[in-house]
């Protein structure tokens, strides 16, 4: 139990609706991060946010805004004054990108110059400066998202809920406010809450992430953690069972990259910068293992010498851990399995193309 | 025709001779329908507004009454209007009956169900996320009303106009229980009546032609209204 939490809840159940209840044992958000929880459609992902918005009262449980248990039981105004959330739609007013932008800070009781200076600097932020006289019915859905996460932010919230906010736009239109609102995060060093169903999203947006299924947060940790440990098989499922590497970038060419990730260094085939710290992604079936020193002569670039340290039999293949200094994953024909004659403590090169490694996030458009 | 061109002639001779008792008549045809429109609209948003946020035991059968009040025939609502406000009846004590105030009761009573049905469904089509969204962004319970009665300004001022469309035209109400005495419960559309009845057609028009002047101009000012925040 950090003291720098801004956000803890502590068994805090709510039901939605639907009747269905969510459990939180522990949740807790540091000043400044974000995290991102991700979990299916039907997980309980937006119920924990509007509990933790103060729109919807939780059957018990406590919830502590820096240290202080909130009052639950009344209409939470402060608390509510104090934090903003913004929806999958945009939920705008009949009225002018303005008055859109202006909506939380009229109701803060600001006007004239120190209103229009702030709608305008948010409004600039968000990249929606020149559509300032505009109705919300007249935007396309990529600007009117724009329009609520700037009238969101312009608040100053102490603390921002993000409901699946970028689940509604199109691919492109995704990726372009993606790349400006992880800029804008950073920028504004705004503590938030991110729930969506995409994990690439949380992972790019995320320092920490949480995962939750059937109402219960099922795993929580860096997007690392989460990824190369599950906790269980769900949270493997839904993570995706690649190898997630947190890795630094130390020598960077024309066609790719040298990161440190451990004690290996990894070739990589994209773009990065010296002394950029990334994330690199390596999915099991690019992986290759031979019994062997080396991998012999071929075109993959990364081969490093490992020990088995679990397997797991799926049937098609078995899902081989290996600790090659970095935790890494592959997939081994139950036929290789066998003609290598593998079993957990085996000693075995592992080599995977430097065009096999992907970049999972920072400005990176391939995650 | 001649009966029509005549009482066309003989409206604009009343009204340019400012007719004492044609204007009282007009003026107090204002008055009643005015209040009862304004009591009704006070009384239908609060209402509709209740039942459109709120969850509760027999709420669709409240909607389902509510929609049957919207066509209740005003002739049925002067019934119990008088039955209420007879001397022995439950509201006999006031001694209403046959008074302006008991016409702007039964008026109110046909107006307000209007007015509700109206609320309601209007408030009803704000998707509930958007209610959340406002109080997301710190709004009190009041500042979110106000957003949502501004997002719905439209249909509330239909609302308006539809209450106000169904006590200026209505008669069988206000005869029964305004009695349509001369200079004291007379109004418009029970003095159409009596003129007709009476075989003073160019009278009966006149009257009818000033209902018709009354009834476009109050909707038009309130089209106006609506068609203007149509662009804000």
């Amino acid at each position: 139990m950090s003291a720098g939490a801004i956000l803890r809840a502590e068994r805090l159940r709510v039901r939605n609706e639907r009747k269905f209840r969510i459990e939180i044992e522990s949740l807790e958000v540091a000043e400044g991060e974000t995290l991102g929880i991700i979990g299916p459609n039907g997980a309980g992902k937006t119920t924990l946010l509007l509990a933790l918005a103060g729109l919807k009262k939780p059957e018990s449980g406590r919830i502590f805004f820096r240290g202080e248990p909130l009052d639950v039981s009344g209409s939470m105004i402060d608390y509510r004054l104090r934090v903003s959330m913004v929806f999958q739609e945009p939920l705008l007013l009949n009225a002018t990108v303005f008055d859109n932008v202006a909506m939380g800070l009229r109701i803060r009781k600001m006007k004239g110059a120190e209103l229009n200076a702030r709608v305008a600097e948010y409004c600039e932020l968000f990249g929606i400066g020149g559509l300032l006289r505009r109705r919300a019915k007249t935007l396309s859905g990529g600007e009117a998202q724009r329009v609520s996460l700037a009238r969101a932010m312009a608040v100053r919230p102490d603390i921002l809920l993000l409901d699946e906010p970028f689940s509604s736009l199109d691919l492109p239109t995704r990726e372009s406010l993606l790349a400006d609102f992880e800029e804008i995060l950073a920028k504004t060093r705004s503590t938030a809450l991110l729930a969506t169903h995409d994990r690439a999203e949380a992972i790019r947006l995320s320092r920490r992430l949480a995962v939750m299924s059937g109402g219960r947060l099922v795993r929580t940790g860096t997007p690392a953690e989460v990824m190369n440990d599950p906790s269980d098989e769900f949270v493997a499922s839904f993570v995706g069972v690649e190898t997630l590497l947190e890795a630094r970038v130390e020598e960077a060419n024309e066609t790719g990259f040298f990161a440190r990730a451990g004690s290996a260094r990894i070739e990589v085939a994209g773009k990065a910068a010296a002394g950029e710290e990334v994330i690199l992604g390596i999915r099991p079936e690019n992986v290759i293992l031979s019994a062997g020193e080396g991998p012999g002569a071929t075109s993959m670039r990364n081969s490093f010498r490992g020990r088995i340290t679990g397997a797991v039999n799926l049937g098609a293949h078995y899902r081989v851990k290996l600790d090659c200094g970095f935790p890494l994953v592959a997939y081994v024909t139950p036929r290789s399995w066998s003609d290598l004659g593998l079993a957990e403590g085996s000693e075995v090169t592992a080599s995977f193309k430097a065009t096999a490694v992907h970049l999972v996030r920072r400005s990176s458009p391939d995650a | 025709m001649d009966i029509i061109l005549d009482g066309l002639k003989q409206a604009f001779l009343l009204v340019a001779r400012l007719d004492a008792e044609v204007l009282s008549v007009s003026f107090l045809t204002l008055q009643v329908t005015l209040t009862a429109t304004a009591i009704s609209m006070v009384l239908g948003v609060a209402a509709g507004t209740a039942v459109a946020l709120n969850e509760f035991p027999g709420r669709s059968l409240v909607v389902g009454l509510v929609n049957t009040g919207m066509g209740v025939p005003p002739v049925v609502v002067g019934l119990f209007t008088t039955i209420l406000l007879w001397r022995n009846g439950l509201l006999g004590e006031l001694e209403l009956l046959y008074t302006p105030s008991a016409i702007v009761i039964a008026q109110v009573l046909i107006a307000t169900p209007m007015v509700t049905g109206i609320t309601l469904s209007s408030i009803q089509q704000i998707p509930k996320s958007f209610r959340l969204q406002v109080l997301a962004l710190g709004a009190s319970r009041l500042q979110m009303l106000w957003y949502l009665y501004r997002e719905a300004r439209l249909p509330l001022l239909a609302a308006v106009m539809a209450g106000f469309g169904s006590v200026v035209s209505e008669v069988g109400a206000a005869i029964m229980v305004g009695g349509n005495i001369r200079g004291h419960t007379r109004v418009l559309t029970t003095a159409t009546v009596m003129e007709t009845s009476r075989g003073n057609f160019d009278m009966a028009i006149a009257l009818g032609v000033i209902l018709m002047v009354i009834a476009f101009s109050v909707n038009y000012a309130l089209s106006h209204l609506q068609q203007r925040s149509r662009q804000r």
